[in-house]
């Protein structure tokens, strides 16, 4: 197992509920991954009535889960060795442009700006395969093994 | 610094993350951050360094545990400042 495939088994994620497919690169100062939106997810049968369209909550979820707590268990590292990752989501401030529909792929990047006392707070974008911003802002969450 | 001007400092870098207007008006050495003034861990952390600007100091991972109450806060805070 890789590395990166090392902290995707570490998130405390499953399906219909995990948004990372796969990460192309987590350092010190931040992470870099990608998810694909199957056509099939169990939101777009309510959102929106006849017209699919990824809801925000779930692009910002995905921007969570890749860009901050994939980064997080990064950074926990051996710490984190055999024993569960607590999260909890604290504050998140983000703003969309473009919309994301079924069977589209995303690129999620993160900024660390501080990790500390247990806090991870990031700057994060999330851009469409034609490279256009979809989604950016900041994202805090409170970590610990 | 006298610890009366130091819960002046305080209350300036906690006011924004007090939950409990009314807890924040009565506050005392007693306050807690969390039980009284309804602040959350992850402000908590804020506050902290928010503190560590101010009062250019650095605080430990171990004593944020500790710094829970307005009378644990002054105690840490005048140790770092007393020494450098």
């Amino acid at each position: 197992m890789t590395s990166t495939e090392k902290i995707i088994s570490y998130l405390p994620y499953t399906p219909p509920f995990l948004f990372v497919d796969s990460l192309e690169a987590v350092t010190e100062n931040g992470a870099r991954g990608h998810y694909t939106f199957p056509a099939d997810s169990f939101f777009y049968q309510g959102h929106f009535k006849d017209y699919p369209v990824t809801p925000g909550v779930i692009l910002t979820e995905t921007m969570a889960q890749i860009g901050v707590v994939c980064l997080g268990i990064f950074l926990l590292g051996d710490k984190l060795a055999g024993a569960d990752v607590k999260i909890a989501l604290t504050s998140q401030a983000v703003d969309f442009y473009v919309p994301v529909y079924p069977g589209e792929t995303v690129t999620v990047v993160s900024d660390k700006l501080y990790f500390r006392f247990g806090k991870l707070k990031c700057q994060v974008e999330m851009r469409n395969q034609k490279n256009e911003l979809v989604c950016q802002g900041t994202i805090a969450g409170m970590m610990k093994r | 610094m006298t610890n009366a001007e130091l819960i002046v400092s305080l209350k300036q870098i906690v006011q924004p993350y007090v939950q409990d207007q009314e807890a924040f008006a009565q506050l005392s050495e007693e306050t807690n951050f969390i039980d009284d003034l309804k602040i959350n861990s992850a402000n908590l952390v804020d506050i902290i360094l928010d503190v560590e600007d101010a009062f250019d100091i650095e605080i430990e991972d171990d004593a944020m545990d500790q710094m829970l109450t307005v009378k644990a806060a002054i105690a840490i805070i005048q140790a770092k400042i007393a020494t450098p």
